[in-house]
């Protein structure tokens, strides 16, 4: 019967390159640096703002995707990419961050009326801000001496609020645009299977519980 | 894109910085081509435009199937510079070259029974990759419709070109309609059908989302789109990553011509 693969199962699996860390962000904040390049340089087409704001968004929302495939493909697939997690889950922290100063301040123009009528008044934009304030307590956990200071479990926890933000992002992107276009479907769709998959898992457990080491 | 002699019109808004013919054509909602707003500049040239005929029919004395250019044959073509007020929040301020809806209505002759003017956009799924997905992002044909005074009123356009030639597919080639005062969904392009009709007709984006878009869906910075507000607009071209918005005004900022329309009506609820 095929069970969970332990953490040496998976280390058998594929061989990952040990890429450094650093090279995760630095190669993370290429779509950033790039965006607010073209932005400046008035390059990102007839709407320029808006483009900026959802395209730092969707960038938020892949990096989320991403830190939520780790697990999944440690597990099915034999590929450990667990000691880049961490980074990948703060870039979509730093990501929604930056697309949230854009609205801010770009956007609206930091007119403090307009934006928390948005907030209380849209629920797209409460949904949005929202799952922002999730990210923070992940992001400012995101460290070693967190790990220790919490604990394992308590930690761990915490940090499933991952697949509230995840869910929150999707559906963000979901209620801002008209009808149904296929790309926040798509990303939805995504956001689903990575969580259905974890549910599917721990009901697969529960249901057949393993012998747990004293 | 051919050049196009047109007429100066005093209807035009020539206070306003035009918006850049580059931004006019490569912004586009135009769904048949993609939901993207540069998918329709992209995709549009598949749109096989000539021949063009557009079908009159419903409750008119003189149903026909009208070729484009029998259509634009008797018309003087005027330059209309219009504000267009996007429902996403967004705005441009465009030189048209049309003429009066009316002066076509007034040739095919309505019959009395008449009320309300329904339009048809082109559906061809092998020219429209937009139209040929799993999940239709609306009911195509797109369908728009005008009461009849709407339809009659003299800022109400058939347009067939911008900036001096004629529409690139992208903005609705070969002929669409342009009402300064409503939403820019309202601008049916493409139009392959005028009906006229005694009910108020279906309309794409109202069979779509009925809560959100109405059938009237005029300008009204004071009904708010129920999930966002429209107090305000980003006009396109100006300011770049730092654009500035401005305050959205009731119809667009005709209502010295058109609130008259709509007297006693309350836009609340006939949104």
């Amino acid at each position: 019967m095929a069970g969970p693969i332990s953490a040496q199962g998976a280390k058998r699996g594929f061989a990952v390159p040990q890429v450094p860390k650093i090279a995760v962000y630095v190669i993370g904040f290429i779509p950033a640096v790039w965006l607010f390049y073209e932005g400046v340089n008035d390059r990102l087409g007839a709407d320029p703002m808006r483009y900026l704001e959802q395209a730092l968004g969707l960038w938020a929302l892949r990096f989320l995707i991403a830190s939520l495939t780790v697990t999944p493909l440690r597990q099915l697939a034999g590929v450990n990419l667990l000691r880049y997690r961490r980074a990948l889950g703060l870039l979509a922290f730093y990501y929604a961050a930056l697309h949230l100063v854009t609205y801010l301040v770009l956007d609206q123009g930091l007119d403090f009326a307009a934006i928390w009528a948005d907030i209380v008044k849209r629920p797209y934009i409460t949904i949005g801000m929202a799952t922002f304030v999730i990210l923070v307590p992940l992001a400012l956990t995101s460290n070693n001496a967190a790990i220790r200071r919490l604990g394992g479990q308590a930690w761990a926890r915490l940090h499933r609020l991952v697949y509230v933000a995840a869910i929150g992002a999707a559906l963000h992107f979901l209620l801002v645009v008209k009808s149904w276009p296929p790309e926040p479907l798509v990303y939805t769709a995504i956001v689903l299977v990575l969580l259905g998959y974890r549910l599917v898992r721990s009901l697969a457990k529960k249901a057949s519980p393993r012998r747990r080491p004293a | 894109a051919a050049a196009l002699s047109a007429v100066k019109s005093p209807l035009s808004a020539t206070d306003e910085k035009l918006t850049s013919r580059e931004d006019i054509t490569t912004y586009n909602n135009y769904y048949e081509f993609g939901t993207d707003k540069a998918s329709p500049a992209a995709k549009a040239k598949t749109l096989k435009t000539s021949p063009w005929t557009v079908k009159v029919d419903g409750l008119v004395a003189k149903p026909a199937d009208y070729a484009l250019e029998d259509i634009l044959k008797p018309v003087t073509l005027e330059e209309r510079i219009y504000r267009m007020r996007c429902v996403e929040g967004w705005s441009m301020v465009i030189p048209w070259v049309g003429f009066p809806l009316a002066d076509l209505i007034k040739r095919v002759e309505p019959l009395g029974s008449a009320k309300y003017v329904a339009f048809e956009t082109a559906f061809r799924p092998d020219e429209m990759p937009g139209t040929d997905t799993i999940f239709p992002v609306l009911d195509w044909p797109y369908v728009e419709g005008l009461r009849m005074d709407e339809a009659m009123h003299p800022l109400t356009i058939l347009a067939v070109g911008l900036y001096g030639e004629t529409l690139p597919n992208q903005n609705g080639a070969p002929i669409r309609i342009v009402v300064p005062w409503k939403y820019g969904f309202k601008g049916i392009k493409s139009i392959t059908r005028i009906s006229f009709v005694e009910k108020q007709p279906e309309t794409a984006w109202n069979k779509q989302a009925p809560d959100e878009y109405g059938f009237y869906a005029n300008v009204n910075p004071k009904v708010d789109h129920p999930r966002w507000s429209q107090a305000t607009e980003r006009r396109i071209g100006e300011g770049g990553l730092f654009v500035k918005r401005r305050p959205t005004l009731p119809f667009n900022g005709y209502a010295d011509q058109v609130a008259q329309l709509y007297a006693g009506m309350d836009l609340k609820k006939f949104y």
